[in-house]
C-alpha cells in the first residue's frame, strides 16, 4: 500500500501540474479538495482519467469521485479494491 | 471624452517591458515555455494555478499581472466596472492540437479535461478575471495581427456606453515559440492613476501603433 | 444616441433550415436531438446530438456554393443563415454603397470540422493542405462577407457559449455610436469530433435527451447551427420603410470571475449580466414577459441561472423556458439562435415550451413553461453564459 501511495502522489503532481510540489508535500490523509491542495472539479475529472489510464478503473458518475478522491489514502484503498 | 493610456507592458522576445523600459529579460533563448516560467518567478507571482494553464493563458495571465503590479485597482474602481478587452490571432491553436492528438488514437484514447478547458481564446481573460475579480465587460476578438483601430474602437465603445470606468485592452498572441503581448491600462482623463506614467499618453490608434512598433522593434 | 432595431433574421438549426421552419418545429414540439448520422465519430451511438440533417454536399448545394470541399461546415451554415437575414432586410431595397454595413460574426469551432478530417494530410503537406487556412475563426466571417458582397468592417468574436450574444452587443454599440448604419450580427458552429470528445471528457453531456431546469438533469446535448440578425439604427430602417421585428433595448456582459467552466454557486456573473441589461433597458421587472434561459441542462448552469433569476425578480418570476431541448447547445451560435426565438415569441405573442420537464429543482421556487402558451409579451430577456465566466444578456422589446 505504501508503494502505491508514493506512486499516486507522484502521478497526482504530474497530471495536475502541481509544479512547485514534491510527493513529501502531500499528506496522505489530508483532504485533497477544498482546503489543502485546493483542487477543483476539473482536477477531479483529471483524476478520473488517471484512474482509468493507469489502473484500468472506470468511474461513470463524477459525483462518486467525492468519496474516492477524498485523500490519497482513500484513492489507494479504492484502487486496491477495484483494480483489475 | 478623453481617454489616457496610464501604463503599458509588453512581453516579447524573451523580454518583459513596462512603459517602454526593460523589466525582465531571460538570458538563454531556450523557448517560450522556459521563458514564461522564468518571468513568472521573476515577478514573484504567487499563484500555483498558473502551472495548470495552457501556454496562451499563461501569457495573458502574466501580462495582466505585470500590468497591475503594485497597482490596486480595487481602491478606485468597483470590480463590476473594470473591463478586459483582448484581441488575438491564433486562438488556442497550440492546446487545440494537444486535444486533437489525444482523441485521434482509438487505442490510446485519454483526452484530458483540463486540456479541453483551455481550447478557447477567452479562457486567458477568464483566468485574469478570476485572479483579480474583474466582473466588468470582457471579450476576445480575433484579428490578423495587431490592429490598433480595432483595439481602440472596442475600448472606446466600452467607455462611451458607460459599461466600464477602467479598462485593460490589447493584443495577446502565442503559438509555439512565437509570442507577442501588448497590454494597455486605460482610464478617463486625469483618472486616479495619474502618477503612473511620466507623461500623458492619449489613447488613440496612432499612439497604439507607435507603441507597438517601439515594443516590437527595439534592439538590445 | 438612437434606437437599435432588427430588420432581418436568418437561421439554420437541427429543427429547420430557415426561420419559418424553426418556428413551425417549435410550435409542433418537433425537436432535433437524436443519434448522430453525419459526423464520423467513435462516439456515434453512444451520445445524442442535434445535428442538421444535411450532409456537407447538400449544404453546399442549398447555399449555391459549388464545391463543398472548399468550405468548412461552419462556413456553409453561416453563409446560409446570413443570406436569409440579409435578404429579408435588404432584398427589396436599393441601398446606396455609401451606407455602412458591418459584419460581426462569432464561432468557437471555426474550421475544426475540416481540420480534424485532414489533419494528417496537412502535417504531411498533402493534397488538401491548401485548405489549412480555413481553420481560423475568421475564415467563416470573411467568406460570409465575400458571399454577401460586404466590403466594410468585419470581425469575429470568440468567447465560447456567449459569443453570438456578444456579437449582437458589439453590433448594437457600433450602430449607437455611429460607426455603422447596419450590422449583420450572429454566429455559427458546426458539430465536430473535437468538441464532442472534449465535452464528453468534462462529463457534462447527457446520454439521453437533455432536461433543462429539471431536478433530474444530467447534462447537455451538443448541437450545431448558425443564425444572424440584421441590426439597424431606427432612422436607417424607417428611411427605407422596412419591417421592424423588435428593438434591442438592453444588453450587458460581465465576468463571473470564479472558475474556467463552472458558474459561481450563487450565479453572481449571470445576475450581473441580467441586471445590467435590464437596468439599461429601463424596463420594469413586472413588464418582462418571457425569459429564454441559457438552460443547458447541466447541474451547475441551471441551478445558478435559476438563483440569479430569483435574485433579480424575487417572488414575481416571469415565464422561463430553455429551448435547448429543441436545438441542443449550439455553442457560439446559441446566443443568436435563442435571440431569434425570443423575437419570434415577441412577434407571435407565444411562450415556447421547455421540453422534458417533470420535476422542479429543489433549491428553486419556479418551474419552466411546458406548453406552447399564448401570452402578452412586451419584453424578453435572453441569456448566454460561456466558459471563461463570460456572461451576457439581452433585452428585446416590441417596437
Amino acid at each position: 500500500m505504501e508503494e502505491l501511495i508514493q506512486k499516486l502522489k507522484e502521478e497526482i503532481i504530474e497530471v495536475l501540474n502541481l509544479e512547485e510540489m514534491e510527493p513529501e508535500d502531500i499528506e496522505t490523509d489530508a483532504p485533497l479538495f477544498g482546503e489543502g491542495l485546493g483542487l477543483d472539479s476539473i482536477d477531479a475529472l483529471e483524476l478520473i482519467v488517471l484512474l482509468e489510464k493507469n489502473y484500468g478503473i472506470k468511474i461513470e458518475d463524477p459525483k462518486d469521485g467525492r468519496k474516492i478522491f477524498f485523500s490519497v489514502r482513500t484513492m489507494a484503498e479504492y484502487i486496491t479494491e477495484n483494480q483489475k | 471624452m478623453s481617454l489616457q493610456v496610464k501604463k503599458h507592458i509588453s512581453i516579447i522576445r524573451n523580454h518583459a517591458r513596462v512603459n517602454g523600459k526593460k523589466a525582465f529579460s531571460h538570458e538563454s533563448d531556450d523557448g517560450y515555455k522556459k521563458f514564461i516560467r522564468a518571468a513568472y518567478r521573476h515577478f514573484e507571482t504567487d499563484y500555483p494555478k498558473f502551472f495548470k494553464m495552457d501556454s496562451l493563458s499563461k501569457l495573458g495571465f502574466l501580462s495582466v499581472e505585470i500590468l497591475l503590479k503594485d497597482i490596486d485597482l480595487s481602491r478606485f474602481y468597483s470590480p463590476d466596472r473594470i473591463g478586459l478587452l483582448l484581441t488575438n490571432g491564433s486562438s488556442s491553436l497550440e492546446v487545440d492540437e494537444k486535444h486533437m492528438d489525444s482523441i485521434r488514437d482509438r487505442k490510446n484514447y485519454f483526452p484530458s479535461p483540463s486540456n479541453f478547458v483551455y481550447t478557447l481564446p477567452n479562457i486567458m481573460a477568464g483566468e485574469a478575471a478570476i485572479r483579480h475579480v474583474f466582473r466588468g465587460e470582457n471579450t476576445v476578438l480575433i484579428s490578423d495581427g495587431f490592429d490598433a483601430d480595432l483595439i481602440y474602437d472596442i475600448t472606446r465603445l466600452a467607455f462611451e456606453t458607460a459599461s466600464v470606468d477602467c479598462c485593460i485592452c490589447g493584443w495577446t498572441e502565442q503559438y509555439g515559440n512565437n509570442y507577442e503581448s501588448l497590454l494597455f491600462l486605460i482610464e478617463r482623463g486625469e483618472g486616479h492613476l495619474a502618477a503612473l506614467s511620466s507623461e500623458d499618453v492619449i489613447f488613440e490608434p496612432s499612439k497604439l501603433q507607435e507603441i507597438y512598433k517601439q515594443e516590437t522593434e527595439w534592439k538590445n | 444616441m438612437g434606437r437599435v432595431v432588427v430588420t432581418g433574421m436568418g437561421m439554420i438549426t437541427a429543427i429547420g433550415n430557415t426561420v419559418a421552419e424553426n418556428l413551425e418545429s417549435l410550435i409542433q414540439r418537433k425537436h432535433g436531438v437524436g443519434p448522430i448520422t453525419h459526423l464520423e465519430t467513435s462516439l456515434k451511438g453512444e451520445l445524442p446530438a442535434a445535428e442538421i440533417g444535411l450532409s456537407n454536399k447538400e449544404l453546399a448545394a442549398y447555399a449555391g456554393l459549388g464545391n463543398a470541399e472548399l468550405f468548412t461546415r461552419t462556413t456553409m451554415l453561416g453563409i446560409i443563415a446570413a443570406t436569409e437575414a440579409y435578404k429579408q432586410s435588404m432584398g427589396r431595397y436599393k441601398i446606396s454603397d455609401s451606407s455602412r454595413t458591418a459584419l460581426v460574426s462569432s464561432t468557437t469551432v471555426g474550421g475544426m470540422d475540416k481540420t480534424e478530417k485532414y489533419y494528417r494530410d496537412y502535417l504531411a503537406g498533402g493534397e488538401y493542405s491548401f485548405l489549412v487556412n480555413t481553420h481560423n475563426c475568421s475564415d467563416s466571417s470573411m467568406r460570409i462577407s465575400d458571399h454577401l458582397g460586404l466590403r466594410q468592417f468585419n470581425t469575429t468574436i470568440s468567447t465560447a457559449c456567449s459569443s453570438s450574444l456578444n456579437a449582437i452587443l458589439f453590433g448594437a454599440k457600433l450602430i449607437k455610436h455611429g460607426l455603422a448604419d447596419r450590422v449583420i450580427a450572429g454566429g455559427t458552429d458546426a458539430l465536430s469530433k473535437f468538441t464532442l470528445n472534449g465535452f464528453n471528457t468534462l462529463m457534462i453531456l447527457d446520454k439521453n435527451h437533455c432536461r433543462p431546469l429539471d431536478a433530474t438533469r444530467t447534462g447537455l446535448n451538443l448541437g450545431e447551427g448558425a443564425a444572424y440578425i440584421v441590426l439597424e439604427s431606427e432612422k436607417e430602417a424607417l428611411k427605407h420603410g422596412k419591417e421592424i421585428f423588435c428593438e434591442i433595448t438592453g444588453y450587458a456582459n460581465a465576468n463571473d470571475a470564479f472558475h474556467q467552466t463552472a458558474s459561481s454557486p450563487d450565479g453572481y456573473g449571470p445576475y450581473l449580466s441580467m441586471k445590467q441589461a435590464l437596468d439599461m433597458s429601463g424596463v420594469d421587472l413586472s413588464e418582462v414577459g418571457y425569459i429564454n434561459a441559457h438552460g443547458t441542462g447541466t447541474d451547475n448552469n441551471d441551478l445558478t441561472e435559476g438563483l440569479a433569476i430569483e435574485r433579480i425578480f424575487g417572488e414575481k418570476i416571469p415565464p422561463v423556458s430553455s429551448t435547448k431541448p429543441y436545438t441542443g447547445h449550439t455553442l457560439a451560435a446559441a446566443g443568436v439562435v435563442e435571440t431569434v426565438y425570443s423575437i419570434l415569441a415577441l412577434n407571435k405573442q407565444v411562450l415556447f415550451p421547455n421540453l422534458n420537464f417533470s420535476q422542479r429543482i429543489e433549491e428553486l421556487s419556479f418551474e419552466p413553461v411546458t406548453e406552447l402558451t399564448e401570452a402578452e409579451i412586451g419584453h424578453v430577456v435572453t441569456n448566454s453564459f460561456g466558459f471563461g465566466g463570460n456572461d451576457s444578456s439581452l433585452v428585446l422589446s416590441k417596437y
